[in-house]
């Protein structure tokens, strides 16, 4: 990262370098869809669909569903 | 190094996605749960006698550790999706440090993400909605969210081609203005979902909505302003600060 420090000398910020894309792309695959994973049982689990069975999942983010803007019951 | 960096940023992320969740349940708990009491409160007055079902989970554990599941479970969630989208756009959007990037991806999250679906389908409290219809529903929400936020990368994108021939002004009014004539047109077409109760109380679904977008606005303001500062942190280190880390490289 060294390349990212500012020169000691200037008090303007030193932009960032981009990161390329090849390097975002494994992280942003894997964990991209695992976090819409943990987003799916917060907002619709046990609602229009269902993979895990009874309410349980749907009564205990009962609240948070309703605050949160997802469409509950 | 730089794919270290990717996952030093995700992991902040979901950090400050967490932080902001935190604030966000505050806010949930303070303005939100009230309304979404009253709801609950006027549901059980005008439902017919044979909808009391038994409670899987009780209401105190619902308005409490429930409602700080959902919404921390969020908070990371979209902690680190934003964390993956500022990868993409660290330099790629503009002129702006790590912190501004990571302000402006937020505000412009909370827009795409939350607001313009709002606008079309907003939050909705207990009572409010028709179970029979909850496929549809759903699937016009996810709908909804989905296209904003294709559109708003699209938007992006269009501004940035025509950053080079329009300038940036320009070329930012011309990328703003085409995701708003795109939204406007799905907001036409779209179905609408009306499905408040006749005597449901305005003042309440109001109330409810207001503190719906306020969870959402501390959420993203608390994840903008804390990424921000961990991205800056990592990625340009002030040497004014940290004279003895000016030698040494960030270790990873």
């Amino acid at each position: 990262m060294a390349q990212h420090v500012a020169q000691p000398t200037t008090d303007a910020p030193a932009l960032p370098a981009t990161l390329p894309i090849r390097a975002i792309v494994p992280w942003a695959v894997f964990f991209g869809i695992l976090m819409l994973v943990l987003l799916y049982f917060v907002g619709a689990e046990q609602g229009a669909t269902s993979l895990v069975s009874g309410e349980n999942v749907h009564e205990w983010v009962h609240d948070a569903r309703h605050l949160l803007g997802f469409p509950c019951h | 190094m730089n794919s270290a960096t990717v996952r030093n940023l995700l992991v902040r992320g979901m950090l400050a996605g967490l932080a902001a969740g935190l604030l966000a349940l505050l806010v949930a708990y303070v303005l939100g749960e009230p309304s979404v009491d009253d709801a609950i409160g006027f549901e059980q007055s005008h439902a017919p006698a044979h909808t009391h079902e038994v409670e899987a989970v009780s209401r105190s554990l619902q308005s409490t550790a429930g409602l700080a599941t959902g919404v921390l479970v969020y908070g990371v969630a979209f902690g680190g999706i934003a964390a993956l989208a500022f990868c993409f756009a660290l330099g790629r959007v503009g002129r702006f440090a790590p912190r501004a990037t990571a302000l402006l991806l937020s505000g412009t999250a909370l827009l795409a993400v939350y607001v313009v679906p709002f606008l079309k389908y907003p939050a909705n409290p207990p009572s409010v909605g028709d179970a029979d219809t909850i496929d549809r529903r759903t699937t016009l929400y996810f709908l909804m969210m989905l296209l904003s936020v294709l559109l708003a990368v699209a938007a992006v994108i269009v501004g940035r081609r025509l950053a080079g021939r329009l300038g940036h002004w320009y070329a930012t009014v011309t990328g703003v203005a085409f995701f708003v004539l795109v939204i406007g047109v799905a907001f036409a077409f779209l179905p609408a979902v009306n499905e408040v109760p006749k005597d449901f109380p305005a003042t309440l679904l109001w109330r409810f909505r207001m503190s719906a977008l306020a969870i959402q606005v501390t959420l993203w303001a608390g994840f903008g302003l804390v990424f921000g500062e961990l991205a800056q942190r990592l990625l340009s280190p002030r040497p004014a600060t940290a004279p003895a880390a000016r030698a040494t490289p960030v270790p990873h």
